[in-house]
């Protein structure tokens, strides 16, 4: 197992020098280094001298990812590209390009993120299951019938209706909890409320929907008629011999995004005003800071690459047949 | 057996689980109403406002912009500042003991007459008295600072400034507002007013070009001591005066003293921040301003909240008592001779989303709001005699509205250096009036500003000296004066000008071609493509092809500064209330095609420029207003732009909250605010009590649907057993 999670971190540097590279090719077509001047330096009254200055000094000045008039390796290394990208492999973020100690300010807005995708999750994945054991329990009832018309529908609508439909009702009209903000410490609970809710909400119908079929299928399997047939109660095989054998499916889909959980959401972050990091990326991009982008697109792949590690060794906890080799 | 263990743990932990959430929740909604965002006042007077985006810098050498000025106006102290009331805007000493004294020099120094002199001396001096904010930077112990320099060690638990044990002040000098301009020339600061100010003051290129130089033999972002380099044009005259040497051509320098930019900087806080060991923590001047004003930035998370709360160390001050009969009988002056500030602690919370901040404001939550295009028809209704007023719904909560308009102008622009629509010729001057009257600005203002605006006859906004109202004012071009109004000219007259410059019927007269006409433009989102689907039909009034040319505002700038942009539209907000910060957007060497400067039509013309260098050095006299006149109507002959509109800005704020007076050049406006937190308490319960009704309905709805269900498995299993 060890030969096998050490090939896979091996097979991730590549992967990440390629996103790394893609991302530096994407923001630059968009972005020269002079409107990255400009913009942190104001539209009014910004001299050429300025710019230059200013991309002098944050090593903009210098050609994006080969220098002819250098010889040697400093033909590459001594780049924008290079400049900027090799550090992160030793997790050094550096500092934004308006000054700010990019790991600094990551540690201190993943706390919000985590406070709603958390309890979204866990609450979500509570339901959902819940929902679809109910379901499966019913089956061939109405019940059955109108909740999957029921996940259909909540499918179908978009997750900014949920939001704003959310605040509307919840927060507007009953006057429950706060249509938006954050607060630490205990006083954050009144504010999550409402997006782990509308998170949950929007998540059942697919969810339920999914865990609904894994669970069908299990149910039609000769273990479970057998279980029947020695007169185990309905309760019983759902939650002793169903659901454990459905772990797996589940597992894939949960496993994987576990770490990316403190990369929080952008809509939900943005319309509740929670402080998280799900805007930071998109605030960085807004204001052409490539040094957020370029970080917070290297956490985002290495961490999903440290999600399908994670799946992979939570197969073997979950099913002793399965050997990492 | 497994199934008995299953319910006993059910049993047992289920109940007591929902017991704790409970208390969690109730815990957490500490407040008598669920729904109030902020945290219990505790008998602190707090006005509540919100902000949209992060201030991009809170160092008053770069920032530039409105939303920054709205903190640091209430932090930090220029020498002069706007009378909060009196209109026209008035500039007034702020911790100046006097207003500035004027002398005339020659560019030997020696005193001389104004026509005669090279340079403008302002010898200024503040009150003594006045202290800087309880800061870390001042903190001293046997007579050494506490906190310069840092060893990492020192600094293992520091992540604000509030995390520093020990705090001091001192006495503000002159020497600290000295300071703060040799820090405007540092290249490493990067102040946006620092190409300006080096045309304008003695000796500031000059220091820029050595501390540059010094900077080159040093460490990046090293602190250099600029108290050891003098700066010709000014000069420390004792702890309480000081002296600015101003280019003679430039008598609106005045103006400069009231913005941020020249404000006091200690050097022991541009020394403490300096330190790499606190840079590295995010702690720095930028971030976390040291000033002498009502109010300290004690929290600075911009991306969930930014307070500021009173500066104990704050100097007396007291409230205005002059004011127009119009503000009297507002009641804008019952608070007259009464110490400031009035609130204990502002709390500025991040909106991003216009929803949510306007509920909130519906709620009691914010004091005040704006009103955006969603929300206009719900706070505003047009009265019978097509005035517009607040709905019934805002005056039953006792919302007031206040209405100014701003001294701003937006645009539409001609760039002259283009073959088709620019020059001097009569034929692309035609061209030009014929746009400027097809273009419906009022139809504009209707549409999309829900009526916020004044169609613009000139450059000057109203509220400057030499506007000018009523039929005096009218643009001959493009209104006539009908029944006590201006009305535009008919398409019939732009199609005949349009005829007259060679393109009638919009067919070029010597190609044969239809007119072809480009608008470079920055709009994205479903609110632009409306606009721009607006003006290609103005265009097409008069038979003109539009073709619009989107792209981003980098790409835009970088177009402007090419001349590569046909038609455009822009704006400009007055840095001062002087209309020479209008006309200099015509002034030929301001052109933006190589001159990089702010007149983006590149209009160039040698009359104007006289004119314009006359006007500036004149005082607010007749003879100004005169050379006004002419300038304004020289534009208006040429038309370089399409005269856009003057922008209202209509505002919202809840009954409690007093002394509210619209005033865009005041930065510190905090502190003349008042709340009656009482009021607002009351009302804010009134508003926001519960519902729980619907909810219980819900679970019903939820037992009723479940229960046949069960009752039809137990059935289905009673009958499996027999």
């Amino acid at each position: 197992m060890i030969d096998y999670l050490s090939r896979r971190i091996l097979y991730a540097i590549p992967i990440l020098i390629g996103v790394n590279l893609l991302t530096f090719a994407l923001f630059f077509v968009v972005n020269s280094p002079d409107d990255i001047a400009r913009m942190h330096l104001g539209h009014r009254h910004v001299t050429q001298e300025q710019i230059d200055f200013w991309k002098t000094e944050r090593g903009y000045h210098k050609p994006l990812l080969y220098n002819a008039e250098q010889t040697g390796f400093s033909k590459v290394s001594d780049t924008i590209f290079f400049d900027k990208s090799v550090r992160l492999f030793a997790f050094d973020f550096g500092r934004s390009d308006s000054g700010r100690d990019i790991a600094h300010d990551i540690s201190q807005r993943m706390w919000p993120s985590l406070a709603i995708a958390v309890p979204t999750l866990l609450i979500g994945l509570l339901v959902n299951i819940t929902f679809a054991l109910v379901m499966v329990f019913f089956r061939a009832t109405y019940v059955d019938f109108w909740s999957v018309i029921l996940c259909v529908v909540l499918m179908s609508i978009s997750a900014l209706f949920y939001i704003i439909g959310g605040q509307y009702l919840v927060a507007k009209l009953l006057k429950l909890v706060p249509i938006s903000g954050y607060a630490v410490g205990t006083s954050a609970i009144k504010f999550v409320i409402l997006p782990v809710l509308i998170g949950v909400l929007s998540g059942i119908g697919a969810g339920s929907r999914w865990y609904r079929t894994i669970f069908l299928e299990e149910a039609s399997k000769d273990y479970v008629t057998t279980a029947r047939a020695k007169g185990l109660g309905d309760f019983y095989i759902l939650f002793r011999h169903i659901l454990p054998n459905a772990l797996i499916p589940i597992l894939t889909g949960v496993v994987v995004i576990l770490p990316l959980l403190f990369m929080g959401s952008l809509i939900i972050e943005s319309f509740f005003g929670i402080p998280g990091l799900g805007s930071y990326t998109i605030d960085a991009i807004a204001r052409e800071d490539f040094a957020i982008v370029r970080a917070m697109v290297f956490l985002g792949s290495f961490l999903y690459i440290i999600g399908l590690l994670l799946t992979d060794i939570s197969y073997t906890l979950v099913d002793p047949r399965v050997r990492l080799e | 057996m497994v199934i008995k263990t299953y319910k006993s743990w059910k049993q047992r932990f289920i109940p007591l689980g929902l017991v704790a959430a409970m208390a969690i929740v109730l815990a957490a909604c500490d407040s008598a109403v669920w729904n109030n965002p902020h945290p219990p006042e505790q008998d602190q007077n707090i006005y509540y406002s919100s902000f949209t985006e992060r201030p991009k810098h809170l160092d008053p050498v770069r920032s530039y912009s409105s939303n920054e000025y709205s903190l640091l106006g209430q932090i930090y102290e220029p020498v002069l500042h706007y009378h909060y009331l009196k209109r026209p805007y008035q500039l007034v000493p702020l911790t100046a003991s006097r207003m500035p004294l004027l002398s005339y020099v020659d560019a030997h120094g020696q005193p001389t007459s104004a026509d005669q002199a090279d340079f403008i001396v302002y010898d200024i001096e503040i009150m003594p008295g006045t202290l800087f904010q309880p800061h870390p930077a001042f903190a001293q112990a046997d007579g050494a600072y506490l906190y310069h320099p840092l060893s990492e060690h020192a600094l293992k638990d520091v992540y604000r400034v509030s995390d520093f044990a020990k705090t001091d002040t001192r006495e503000l000098r002159a020497s600290d507002y000295v300071y703060q301009i040799k820090r405007l020339a540092d290249p490493a600061l990067h102040s946006p007013i620092a190409s300006i100010l080096s045309h304008h003051i003695a000796g500031f290129a000059q220091f820029r070009a050595r501390i540059a130089e010094a900077r080159s033999h040093q460490a990046a972002e090293a602190w250099l001591d600029l108290r050891d380099f003098e700066m010709s044009g000014v000069e420390v005259l004792g702890p309480y005066r000081y002296r600015l040497k101003v280019s003679r051509e430039y008598p609106q320098f005045i103006y400069w003293l009231a913005m941020p930019f020249f404000s006091p900087m200690p050097w022991e806080a541009d020394r403490f921040y300096s330190q790499a060991a606190l840079r590295k923590r995010n702690i720095t001047l930028d971030w976390f301003p040291v000033g002498t004003g009502a109010f300290m930035l004690t929290e600075n998370n911009p991306n969930l909240r930014m307070v500021l709360e009173r500066n104990p160390n704050f100097r007396t001050d007291y409230y205005p008592s002059e004011a127009s009969p119009a503000d009297q009988a507002a009641g804008l002056i019952n608070d007259a001779g009464r110490l400031l500030p009035f609130i204990d602690k502002a709390i500025y919370s991040l909106e991003k989303e216009n929803i949510p901040y306007w509920n909130k404001f519906l709620q009691g939550y914010y004091d005040g709001s704006g009103i955006s295009t969603d929300s206009f028809d719900q706070a505003i209704q047009v009265n019978q005699n097509g005035e517009l007023g607040l709905t019934d719904f805002m005056i039953e909560r006792d919302i007031n509205l206040s209405v100014a308009y701003n001294i701003t102008t937006i645009y539409i622009g001609f760039n002259m250096l283009d073959p088709v629509v620019g020059g001097n010729s009569e034929r692309a001057r035609k061209l030009r009036r014929a746009l400027s009257i097809a273009i419906d600005i009022e139809e504009y203002i209707s549409i999309f500003l829900n009526g916020r605006g004044l169609a613009a006859q000139g450059p000057l906004p109203p509220g400057l000296f030499a506007y000018r109202a009523g039929v005096d004012g009218i643009n001959p071009y493009v209104y006539d004066w009908v029944g006590g109004s201006p009305r535009r000219k008919s398409i019939a007259e732009a199609k005949r000008l349009l005829a007259a410059a060679g393109y009638k019927d919009g067919i070029d007269q010597d190609s044969g071609k239809p007119l072809l006409l480009h608008f470079d433009s920055v709009g994205t989102g479903p609110d632009a493509k409306a606009w721009l689907n607006w003006l290609r039909k103005q265009f097409a009034k008069i038979d003109i092809q539009l073709v619009i040319r989107n792209t981003d505002y980098n790409r835009f700038q970088d177009k402007m500064a090419k001349a590569k942009a046909q038609i455009f539209r822009w704006g400009w907000n007055a840095d001062y209330p002087d209309p020479e910060n209008f006309l200099f957007l015509f002034y030929g060497p301001n052109a933006k095609f190589g001159g990089q400067g702010e007149n983006a039509s590149n209009y160039q013309n040698p009359e104007f420029d006289r004119m314009f260098e006359r006007m500036r050095s004149l005082p607010n006299n007749e003879e100004r207003q005169q050379l006004i006149d002419q300038m304004v109507q020289q534009l208006r002959d040429d038309a370089p732009w399409v005269w856009g509109y003057h922008p209202k800005s209509f505002a919202l704020y809840h009954g409690w909250l007093k002394n509210v007076k619209p005033n865009q050049l005041a930065h510190n406006r905090l502190k003349y605010l008042r709340v009656d937190s009482t009021l607002r308490r009351d009302q804010q319960s009134q508003w926001n009590s519960p519902h729980w009704s619907p909810l219980l309905i819900f679970l019903l709805a939820l037992v009723v649907f479940v229960l046949p269900a069960v009752y039809l498995y137990y059935q289905r299993q009673r009958s499996s057993a027999v």
